[in-house]
């Protein structure tokens, strides 16, 4: 057993390195992310407080002093940026680690109970999916005012990210119940919840992992939402109230465009990566394509040396 | 099984949309720390409406029923639902004393609009872009759509609007930046009304178009890669039929169905993202009275159009699934 264990870990970093080796944008992805994250941890070295006004000089062009140039209201740019990545990345993980939680739980159910516990859950589901979330969450927001910090919004926004991956954990479940190893588990006695959770949890950690990385993305997207909305606590640097304050004092037209552009170009960088990654997560998964990615693989060994059957 | 089978469902569904989102709305006003009532009736005092004691009686009963905290939950509920039934949405507090309902009714056609142009377009112009590269997805030119598309796909709307006009009205000025039509010109059929109208719904319409065709695109190449290699398929292929046929006769129409059921559940993004443009490019649809409401604090129009939406977006979405039946022959006859 724990040599099959080991050996499957093995294979499966073999084939990460694979995914790294033959789908470029998975790459990219994962190094913009690292760098994400870097910014992230460097906020805590900024040499200025976000809060404080006229820091530095006002309105200056990106230097090597300052490497994305000031704004009007004399922060800099590079390190107000350390911030808002810092707070929006905490947004993001709040959101998504709730989402996955409960999007998990009613899937893994959903797909395994079957039968009426299915509907109810999938009917519940698909009404989330459906509702249009923004005019609601703008209502939430404008009733609970400046109350909101990164980890009250995480929370509400977890409220409409959950069933993406309900859905796709549900359609997961529905094919490995049909496996042998399900009857095989039942025979045998094993409880719901002893199969469900350390039979299929397994096969389905990558897939809930693509979600995870799908609903960051889906958080800091909405977070963007509310703030140039004026609904998230405007003080606090995010991306969004970054390009909030942008627009405020007019900066694309007075020429201060760093002020814009640093938010706007680091986030679409960040959301493709963010992209790239999950998809690239979900290429892999799909058999279809990993069949073929094998064969490549394994041809690519042809040519260098026999093919030995496993 | 009969066609009653499908539409039962998608009915039972449509009503369970409509009852969580109404409840979410009943709930937040009770949750939070202020007195919505107490709050909204100083709110129009302020704005300097003048209203004699029986008009504010009237008003407190319109406004403890939307928010209101009279008598047990159950009985709170039951007249909210009442209230919302009769299409009563309460008057808005900023443009006093005129209904929630006439101002979403106004703005209605510009949203509708933008939102269902752009999503038609970007519908179309996706799936076909992606049924054709799914099935030459070898192909030098459909890795470098797929490539496009992946990276304009995850960009938020709000963003993608903001790169438009960067693009188009700050670094080309080709077009104008905000508002429905010129400034001076009134509503009609006239040509020259018409063309100002284009010209301005186009920089919107575009940015919803791009990330709509991204997605599509997206879905619809995976879709038609995996029926690319369906038995049918092959044995098409295989007896000669020429590729264009199989391509559109086989393979498009095949992968087009899930993309129709797909159309039902992304009407609320979409709505979302329409919210925003409109906002960004001062469009006067619902986006931008969604804006001024929150400028001026009028937690009547917010709940208005929270609800409207909802309703709105949950018949649409079953209006979507309705249509299914008509093109999937499958459901039709089986």
């Amino acid at each position: 057993m724990k040599k099959i264990e080991r050996d499957s870990i093995k294979k499966s970093l073999v084939t990460f390195k694979d995914v790294m080796k033959h789908y470029r944008g998975f790459a990219f992805g994962i190094v913009f992310i690292l760098i994400t994250l870097f910014l992230a941890i460097l906020s805590f070295f900024s040499p200025y407080d976000p809060r404080i006004w006229n820091a530095v000089p006002k309105d200056l062009s990106p230097s090597l002093t300052y490497l994305l140039g000031t704004n009007t209201v004399g922060q800099d740019v590079f390190w107000l940026l350390t911030f808002a990545t810092r707070n929006s990345l905490i947004l993001g993980f709040v959101t998504a680690t709730v989402a996955m939680v409960i999007g998990t739980v009613v899937g893994l159910v959903s797909g395994y109970k079957g039968k009426v516990t299915d509907k109810v859950l999938m009917s519940i589901n698909d009404s989330f999916l459906v509702l249009p979330s923004l005019p609601i969450l703008i209502l939430i927001a404008s009733f609970m005012g400046a109350r909101l910090n990164m980890v009250a919004m995480g929370l509400i926004l977890s409220l409409f990210s959950w069933p993406w991956s309900g859905r796709q954990v549900r359609s997961m479940v529905l094919s490995l119940r049909e496996r042998e190893f399900t009857y095989m588990a039942e025979f045998s006695g094993m409880s719901m919840f002893k199969i469900v959770f350390s039979e299929y949890l397994p096969f389905i950690i990558p897939l809930i992992f693509a979600n995870f990385i799908n609903t960051i993305l889906w958080a800091l997207g909405m977070e963007i939402t509310l703030s140039i909305f004026g609904l998230s606590s405007l003080e606090i640097p995010t991306i969004g109230t970054m390009i909030y304050w942008g627009m405020q004092y007019q900066a694309m037209f007075r020429g201060i465009w760093w002020w814009i552009a640093s938010p706007v170009v680091f986030s679409v960088l960040l959301f493709v990566s963010l992209f790239l990654v999950s998809s690239g997560i979900n290429t892999f998964l799909d058999p279809r394509t990993r069949l073929q990615r094998l064969r490549t693989i394994g041809r690519e060994h042809e040519e260098r040396k026999e093919v030995r059957p496993e | 099984m009969d066609i009653r089978r499908y539409i039962i469902p998608r009915l039972i569904q449509f009503f369970i949309v409509i009852f969580i989102g109404i409840t979410i709305t009943f709930i937040v006003p009770r949750i939070t720390p202020i007195d919505p009532v107490e709050a909204v009736i100083n709110r129009i005092m302020q704005y300097g409406v003048y209203m004699d004691a029986s008009s504010i009686e009237q008003m407190r009963a319109t406004l403890v029923d939307l928010y209101g905290l009279s008598g047990s939950v159950i009985e709170q509920y039951g007249r909210y639902l009442l209230r919302l039934v009769s299409g009563d949405l309460g008057p808005s507090l900023s443009m006093f004393p005129t209904p929630v309902t006439e101002i979403i009714y106004n703005a209605l056609p510009w949203t509708l609009g933008l939102l269902l142009t752009s999503m038609m377009i970007s519908w179309v112009i996706g799936n076909i872009l992606g049924g054709v590269s799914g099935y030459f997805s070898e192909k030098k030119w459909s890795k470098a759509i797929s490539m496009v598309a992946t990276t304009v796909y995850p960009i938020p709307y709000y963003i993608m609007g903001l790169i438009m006009i960067i693009l188009f009205v700050y670094l080309i000025p080709l077009f104008p930046m905000s508002g429905g039509f010129s400034i001076g010109l009134t509503p009609s059929f006239s040509l020259g009304f018409i063309a100002s109208l284009l010209k301005h719904a186009f920089l919107p319409a575009l940015s919803l178009i791009t990330i709509g065709c991204g997605w599509w695109f997206l879905s619809m190449k995976a879709l038609s890669s995996t029926t690319k290699s369906e038995d049918f398929v092959q044995y098409a292929e295989a007896s000669g039929i020429p590729r264009h046929k199989i391509l559109f006769g086989y393979v498009i129409k095949n992968s087009m169905l899930p993309q129709v059921t797909q159309l039902a559940l992304q009407i609320g993004g979409v709505f979302n993202g329409a919210l925003v443009t409109e906002y960004l490019f001062s469009y006067p649809g619902l986006g931008q009275v969604l804006y001024i409401a929150i400028t001026n604090g009028d937690f009547n129009l917010i709940m208005g159009i929270s609800i409207f939406s909802v309703v709105a977006i949950a018949l649409a979405a079953l209006v979507v699934d309705l249509i299914y039946p008509l093109i999937d022959p499958r459901v039709r006859y089986s």
